[in-house]
């Protein structure tokens, strides 16, 4: 039921989004065509690199349950907020987190190289950056259907993108998200799901 | 590391142990002010403040200057279901007589481009905010942990 709401949520966001006239990249969405659409997130044939030097595929996902999240350095709200959310997860979950792999992948790979991201999220533990070239990004935004769009043509401009965190089991299949901001004991329960 | 992170974050939680000495210029009246310690390499940072206007004319926020980035701009953060969307405010931000602007995360908010020094917990800094008649104002503001959601207690 909770995953019915976001659906109407994402569908009233691209709504609202193609009324203002903006371009929305990529063009699958969760919501869009059903269960074969919803069995498809996460896979394809995206290669990325993560901060370890390691490839970032599809198959990344497979033999542990994983949180992913998409975002960018040069992020000043949602995604120093969502790490640091993402730490209190992992506080909260205790050993069990050991079993979850998080995954941070950027956005905006023209800025954030994988050294920048190592450096960005070196005070975490467990969190691994995942950056590449801007044609895999953007294969792995539309496997993901994920939103992100340049806003601005000068060195400052930011990235609009979709802001929650997308939770995977062990054989890599979609489950849920977990929205921006949303409470602990919300976010809680769904990990614990994922982790059992 | 984490743990350290987590307990402040958790200690940020108590309301935060700084004195809310209001800045005053005309008939403005700033509080609350605040920004976040950055994470490494970082090259933005959001500044938070509270503005009331109690005078009798409106006035405006149009910029302003901190040492210790390249540009500071106005910017303003929303979520469109779950996209979270960025723009920069072209031709400030007006505070009508009687009203408070409150530069926020998640909503309105100051903008620190290209740092050039982290921003550290604990700690304080000075920014210049330039009204249309108050002219420029320097306000404090404290620096709280990466995640901080609020300067008020």
């Amino acid at each position: 039921m909770q995953i019915r709401t976001e659906w109407i949520g994402l569908a009233a966001a691209a709504l609202l989004a193609a009324a203002a006239g903006w371009f929305l990249l990529p063009a699958p969405r969760p919501d869009a065509t059903g269960p074969d659409a919803r069995a498809a997130i996460g896979k394809g044939d995206y290669v990325l690199t993560t901060t370890a030097g390691t490839p970032f595929t599809a198959a990344s996902l497979t033999g542990h349950p994983s949180a992913v999240f998409f975002g960018y350095t040069h992020c000043p709200d949602v995604c120093p907020t969502t790490l640091g959310d993402i730490t209190q997860w992992q506080e909260a979950l205790g050993p069990r987190q050991g079993a979850l792999r998080i995954w941070f992948v950027s956005v905006d790979p023209e800025r954030d190289t994988p050294a920048t991201l190592a450096d960005y999220l070196s005070w975490s533990e467990g969190i691994t950056g995942v950056s590449g070239t801007r044609a895999e990004t953007d294969k792995a935004l539309t496997s993901f259907a994920i939103y992100a769009r340049r806003v601005g043509d000068d060195a400052d401009y930011t990235m609009d993108h979709t802001a929650y965190v997308m939770l995977f089991d062990r054989t890599g299949d979609f489950v849920e998200t977990i929205g921006y901001q949303e409470p602990i004991e919300q976010a809680l329960p769904k990990l614990i799901r994922l982790l059992d | 590391m984490l743990k350290t992170l987590t307990l402040c974050a958790l200690v940020a939680l108590a309301p935060p142990a700084f004195a809310h000495q209001p800045v005053t210029a005309g008939g403005l009246e700033l509080t609350h002010g605040f920004t976040r310690a950055t994470l490494p390499g970082a090259e933005v940072a959001g500044g938070f403040v509270t503005i009331r206007n109690t005078g009798a004319t409106a006035d405006r926020l149009t910029g302003g200057t901190a040492p210790f980035a390249r540009a500071v701009e106005l910017h303003e953060m929303s979520m469109q279901g779950d996209v979270m969307k960025m723009r920069r405010i072209e031709g400030g931000l007006e505070i009508a007589p009687g009203t408070v602007l409150e530069l926020k995360p998640g909503a309105e908010h100051i903008m620190f481009m290209g740092l050039t020094q982290p921003l550290e917990e604990g700690k304080v800094v000075d920014v210049t905010l330039t009204f249309e008649h108050a002219g420029p104002v320097v306000v404090p503001l404290h620096v709280l942990e990466p995640g901080a959601k609020t300067g008020k207690h």
